[in-house]
């Protein structure tokens, strides 16, 4: 699946590193807003879905190599983390849809939890 | 022993939770530029990462000195804060003593000390009550 894939599934918002979005994604996805349970049970690089948006976040996925963060809910990170997620190469998406709604859309598109 | 290691030291400003992971950041790229395996990387960041946001949330920063062996790397954690009563609750995992204020960063769910321990090959903690807390780390590569 490519990120523009992702991105159509959840009628999402592209903020930043549009230009990796016809690239191939990951199969998994983790979703939380407790960004030590992120570091404590991701292992390989998946997509993060969050309704938390800070700085914290994106330094989050960047430790973990992570390509793609998907803000839920509707919520717009400030300018300067969109700025951070740019310079680490994450490309960030907002949705309008909540954490169980995306997770279940992406779930029955054939992504999987990655942890 | 530190003859042979590249030394990186960073001082962690306590003032501000937001810039905390800088240093982390920083090394990782310095570990990605000496040409370590990715899983080593996230291995070391991760565990530096924790240990920084523990000294922000904790001890009003502290300094992160960082030996990199070809090997292996090392990193070393000192802060001069209230120190850890019992080290051993707070290794447990989801023990924390962290202000409400932190849990709406993400942080905050006692998961940093056991992600320290659980990324690297060795880890030992000194601390002194009301004198400060040093936090040793060492990851072996692969």
């Amino acid at each position: 699946m490519k990120f523009e894939q992702i991105r159509q599934i959840l009628n999402a918002q592209v903020l930043c590193c549009e230009e990796i979005m016809e690239d191939e994604a990951s199969t998994e996805a983790y979703a939380s807003d407790m960004m030590s349970d992120v570091l404590a049970f991701v292992t390989d690089q998946t997509v993060l879905l969050t309704g938390l948006v800070n700085e914290q976040v994106i330094r989050t996925a960047a430790m973990l190599d992570m390509h793609c963060i998907i803000i839920v809910r509707g919520k717009q990170p400030t300018p300067g983390m969109i700025q951070l997620a740019r310079q680490n190469g994450i490309a960030m998406l907002t949705t309008g849809f909540n954490l169980f709604e995306s997770c279940g859309k992406l779930y029955s598109s054939g992504m999987r939890e990655g942890g | 022993m530190t003859d042979d290691a590249l030394k990186f030291e960073y001082d962690i400003s306590g003032e501000n939770f937001a810039s905390a992971g800088e240093a982390t950041m920083r090394i990782k790229k310095e570990l990605r530029s000496l040409g370590f395996s990715p899983t080593l990387i996230r291995r070391c960041s991760v565990a530096m990462y924790e240990g920084e946001i523990n000294m922000v949330i904790h001890a009003n920063g502290g300094v992160a000195t960082v030996l990199v062996y070809p090997d292996a790397i090392e990193i070393i954690l000192e802060d001069h804060g209230p120190g850890i009563p019992d080290i051993n609750l707070a290794m447990q995992e989801g023990y924390s003593t962290a202000p409400d204020a932190i849990r709406s960063f993400g942080f905050g769910a006692g998961m940093g000390l056991p992600n320290m321990k659980k990324y690297t090959d060795e880890m030992r903690i000194e601390s002194e009550l009301n004198k400060g807390t040093t936090v040793y780390m060492k990851i072996n590569a692969e």
